[in-house]
């Protein structure tokens, strides 16, 4: 065990000498309170040390120590409905310790210790094992079905495993022998959270995650296994969108990365997960998610730990075989933590002060998200998808963080201030937002929802499309002066953007609309512009069509349920061909007479 | 001037006199074993003259003090530093209530020093985000803009952006004046905090105090742009300390009125730049997103407690500019922010509140049935919605014409401007309940065609909307009908 001493202190950086012997993110404890800190750099017999908590108090002089182990996830049954910090403290059970305010030192274990789990086992003496094979299963809660794994690296003959019963995690489930090795199996394991846990194949992300968000679900869909950055500036809705991901999403676990944001915010989202169903199980969400706060006002280098932390869980979850959604708020947090340590380390600047490595460590987090075969037996597949926001200051794209996200994850949301600020929600600008997984996802589109959904996707694109070029005309010449058909146009993007693509986040039937439900409403939408193009080739005048009775019942489709969209969009297919018709009867006459 | 009431006699005095070099306001001196980081010292000038600092970085060789009060008379040969082995502390007692202090909480209105209750540190300590309970309890501001639009509730930190010479002053003290939480009679208090403003804007938030008779329930921290920059950074954090001895204390509802954070960010430049720090966009540090964070997130509510602070911080965006770096991180802190537009104050519109602009994030929570009324969410999105399409129309009209507009577009522009002259414009000493301002809301939607409340729920129309509700009065013969 190494023991230095402090040399120098400056904010979160703590330079120590007497180091020799540690090694380069191996945990170590600073001072009397025994703060936990992190060697970032080696120099001499001198560690560079960035610490995770508070360092007011500390001397010159102090003593430091050597843990010999790099920071771990605990990961284990009592995870799940957990509010942890960037350091895996369990924030509830530190409000009960020491109040409610977040105190230095404090120690306390990820996973309670005392509690007793019930336990089943899978495997008999005599199996063989390998590392990732499942040994048994603990009910972690309704929704959660926690299997308990042999540790990467371990393999071998059961030699002992406990019948099914309640066990606490330090028990030992099962012992398995290699040679002469023993190594005993509990029902947690320890991970270096720097580090990606092994998989057997990385898979093509092919089958969409639904959000319930009718613009990614339709126009720039997610995939289970894929990555998407939510940029935007204050105010166009990254937090209500990633929230809503959270809860919604068709993931067995979420988890919530709260990295240098709002309080009240992390408040709310703490309570309403307690708050809202599931919507497939009718269960509370908090039943398959795990929370990670590490609010602005709390200690800057554990904003790095936080996302870190939350992707080895993810990671740990996925090897189960479970779809995994892991959501980041807000990485630019996370950036300028690394800028304020990288300036106090008078590292040479990149653009805008941020370090030279800040694409390189992006990189190494959103590179971690990805479908896999899953090491073990029995044979599984699993995903983690990550989403994660960025802040640019001044809502302004091109800058590093925003640009070093974009070379990396697959899918843009744009989110735009103008938008915002005309409170079209959630604010996708679909001009500039890409998905890169439109083609793999099609595919299960049109198997297990309608046929044409690659059809109505672009044709809703080129609407849209076509109607941002009409907008300039129409800002020199004034609306009435357009062909017809382009009027149709203008008519039918408005209602698109309206009935289609703007959704309530707060809603209780709007928030979430199901992929068939999504469906059902742009298919309606363009129907009524393909027979409009036909009205309007007849010699029907635009206004006329925007007269219809069947465009208020469109508008009001995202109101109604699911179900109820489904069982009645037939009727109202037929019943918009009918209006069509009539009003080419009456025009029709009309010419005639 | 009087001395900062420190506790008495802390365990031990470290003194130096080896002054190494001064930089802008920051003093080296050489390391006395045992500084600790961040901890509190008195520099004793030749004249006898006490300032205070705090380390902000200390090695073995070098000390960094960052002095409270600038280093002008410094000198090398008789200047003293003392360390006090304790991080900066502020006396407090509810004794504060009615009195007026200086940026490092020492009175400066010739009432007598505080006898404190408790001695707290200035930095405060985050709140566990698990002990924070969301803020959903509406306040009435009694402004329609405010109340209607971007409702404010109880643990919020909503700051107002504005323009020098726009109302920004004005509309704090209304608000100061007005804010009430409907149907409870609880124990408030205000802190106000003036950072690095004149002697005059001070005055003007005082004598409204008065005016108000609520200077007894209000504790004042004055730091005019005068007194040294670095008791700037100290100043809000002071305002703060106070107020959480008040709310976590005392059980209390603590409104605070932070201006002006410009100043603030441009002290934090200042000593950024004297530290030779990188500097991140227009010189200001990187850090500052942090370092204001620390400062609002100590507004908000926890579990089991009574009281809440709610924290409205006025700011000046130079230039008008909201993509300044100020406004900027500022608003991505706080939960909305209150933007105040310079077309509306030529308008003559008061207060000139851009609606486009301006957002309250927990809006949502505190807003609708049993909080304030059932139709206030869909009369909000509705309002907004026809506001916006009516100034969208208002450029289309600027281009093209009249001519070229539907009467349905001539409703709309004509909904923008009674929009802005009834609604958003309200007399400075006048009160608008949250139903009068709601009732005013549906007379002014009462303009457009029926089929274009598109975002209202139909019962709730038959309910509200003036045609129903009048008919419905004069059948029922109740008295109140909308004039």
């Amino acid at each position: 065990m190494v023991v230095g001493r402090i040399y120098r202190i400056s904010g979160p950086l703590v330079i120590a000498e007497g180091m020799r012997g540690v090694q380069v993110y191996e945990v170590v404890e600073v001072g009397e309170d025994r703060l936990i800190g992190e060697v970032i750099g080696l120099d001499g017999d001198r560690a560079i040390i960035q610490v995770y908590e508070d360092t007011s108090g500390l001397s010159v002089g102090d003593k430091v120590v050597g843990t010999g182990r790099p920071l771990c996830a605990e990961l284990g049954p009592g995870i799940i409905g957990t509010v942890y910090d960037g350091l895996q403290r369990p924030l509830s059970v530190l409000t009960e310790k020491v109040g409610p305010f977040v105190r230095r030192g404090v120690k306390e274990y990820s996973l309670p210790r005392d509690k007793k789990w019930h336990f089943k086992p899978l495997v008999k003496v005599g199996d063989k094992v390998g590392e990732g094979d499942i040994i048994g299963i603990v009910q972690e809660t309704p929704l959660v079905e926690h299997k308990i794994m042999v540790p990467p690296g371990i393999y071998g003959v059961v030699k002992e495993v406990v019948p099914e019963g309640d066990y606490t995690i330090e028990e030992p489930v099962a012992i398995v022998e290699r040679g002469s090795e023993k190594y005993e199996v509990k029902m947690y394991q320890l991970w270096p959270i720097r580090k990606p846990r092994p998989y057997v194949q990385r898979l093509d992300p092919d089958e969409p995650l639904i959000t319930g968000v009718r613009v990614i679900d339709m126009l720039f869909p997610l995939a289970k296994g894929g990555t998407a950055a939510v940029p935007g500036g204050f105010g166009t809705g990254k937090t209500v969108l990633l929230q809503t991901f959270a809860k919604w999403a068709d993931a067995q676990i979420h988890i919530y990365v709260g990295c240098g944001e709002r309080g009240n915010e992390m408040a709310d989202a703490l309570h309403s997960f307690l708050r809202l169903r599931d919507p497939r199980s009718g269960r509370p969400l908090r039943e398959k998610a795990i929370f990670i706060a590490n609010t602005s006002n709390m200690p800057v280098a554990a904003r790095e730990t936080s996302v870190f932390l939350g992707v080895t869980i993810a990671e740990y979850f996925r090897d189960m075989g479970y779809n995994v959604l892991l959501v980041a708020d807000s990485t630019s947090r996370w950036a300028e933590a690394m800028r304020e340590i990288s300036g106090r380390l008078e590292e040479m600047p990149g653009e805008e002060g941020f370090p030279a490595y800040l694409g390189s460590r992006l990189a190494s987090f959103y590179e971690r998200a990805g479908k896999v075969v899953c090491l073990g037996n029995p044979r599984r597949i699993g995903s983690v998808t990550i989403a994660g926001a960025v802040s640019p200051p001044g809502a302004d794209f091109s800058e590093p963080v925003t640009q070093n996200t974009l070379r990396i994850v697959r899918c843009l949301f744009a989110l735009d201030v103008a938008l915002a600020n005309r409170r079209h929600f959630p604010a996708i600008n679909w001009l500039i937002s890409y998905s890169l997984y439109v083609d793999t996802v099609e595919r299960w589109w049109g198997e297990r929802v309608g046929k044409d959904w690659r059809y109505l996707r672009d044709k809703a694109m080129e609407l849209l499309q076509r109607e941002a070029e009409l907008q300039e005309i129409v800002r020199l010449v004034g609306p009435e002066v357009l062909p017809e058909r382009d009027k149709l146009v203008l008519e039918v993007a408005r209602m698109i953007r309206e009935d289609f693509l703007m959704q309530d986040a707060f809603d209780p039937v709007d928030c979430y609309s199901a992929p068939e439900k999504t469906y059902s409403m742009l298919r309606i939408i363009i129907k009524f512009y393909e027979h409009g193009v036909k009205a309007v080739d007849s010699g029907i005048p635009v206004a006329e069509i925007r007269k219809l009775p069947i465009r208020t019942t469109i508008a009001r489709l995202k109101f109604m349920r699911n179900e109820e969209v489904v069982e009645k969009v037939k009727e109202y297919e037929k019943e918009l061909e009918r209006e069509f018709m009539e009003l080419g009867s009456k025009f029709g006459a009309g010419g005639v007479g | 001037m009087s001395t900062m009431e420190v506790p008495k006699v802390p365990l031990c005095y470290r003194e130096t006199s080896s002054l190494r070099a001064t930089k802008g306001s920051l003093l080296l001196v050489e390391t006395v074993p045992g500084v600790k980081y961040g901890e509190i010292v008195e520099v004793e000038l030749g004249s006898g003259e006490v300032r205070y600092g705090q380390v902000i970085d200390v090695s073995k060789d070098v000390t960094v003090i960052q002095v409270f009060g600038g280093v002008s008379e410094v000198d090398m040969v008789k200047c003293r530093v003392r360390f006090r082995g304790e991080t900066l502390k502020l006396p407090v007692s509810l004794d504060m209530l009615g009195r007026i202090f200086d940026g490092l909480g020492r009175p400066i209105d010739g009432g007598p020093p505080i006898v404190p209750e408790e001695y707290l540190d200035i930095n405060g300590a985050p709140i566990n985000p698990a002990a924070r309970m969301p803020p959903s309890e509406f306040i009435e501001t009694g402004i329609s803009a405010i109340d209607g639009l971007n409702s404010l509730v109880r643990g919020q930190k909503l700051p107002i952006f504005s323009g020098s010479g726009l109302p920004h002053n004005r509309i704090a003290a209304q608000i100061v004046r007005q804010a009430t939480v409907r149907g409870k009679e609880e124990k408030f208090a205000v802190v106000f905090a003036a950072i690095g403003v004149t002697y005059d804007d001070a005055a003007f938030f005082i004598r409204n105090f008065k005016e108000a008779g609520i200077l007894d329930r209000t504790i004042v921290f004055i730091n005019t742009a005068a007194d040294p920059v670095i008791q700037r950074i100290a100043t809000p954090r002071a305002a703060l300390t106070a107020a959480e001895y008040l709310a976590w204390y005392h059980d209390m509802h603590v409104l605070v009125i932070l201006t002006d954070m410009t100043n603030y960010c441009e002290a934090l430049r200042e000593i950024s730049a004297a530290r030779e720090e990188v500097p991140g966009r227009r010189g200001y540090p990187g850090y500052m997103y942090t370092d204001l964070a620390t400062i609002y997130e100590r507004a908000g509510r926890i579990w089991g407690k009574k009281g809440s602070i709610t924290i409205m911080p006025i700011l000046t965006m130079p230039d008008d500019d909201i993509t300044h770096p100020i406004p900027d991180l500022t608003g991505y802190i706080t939960e909305g922010q209150i933007v105040l537009s310079r077309d509306l104050q030529r308008k003559g519109i008061y207060p000139p509140v851009d609606v486009f602009l301006s957002l309250s994030r927990l809006m949502k929570e505190g807003i609708g049935e049993g909080k304030t009324r059932e139709d206030h969410p869909y009369v909000f999105r509705q309002l907004y919605a026809a506001y916006a399409e009516g100034c969208h129309l208002r450029e289309i009209a600027s281009i093209v014409g009249m001519e070229a507009l539907s009467p349905r577009d001539k409703k709309y522009l004509e909904f923008a401007d009674v929009f802005e002259r009834k609604f958003i414009n309200q007399g400075e000493y006048e009160r608008r309940s949250i139903e009068d301002t709601l009732d005013l809301a549906w007379d002014l939607l009462a303009m457009l065609p029926e089929e274009e409340l598109k975002l209202i729920r139909p019962e709730l129309i038959e309910r509200y909307h003036p045609k129903y509700r009048r008919g419905r009065e004069a059948g029922s013969h109740t008295s109140s009908t909308q004039g």
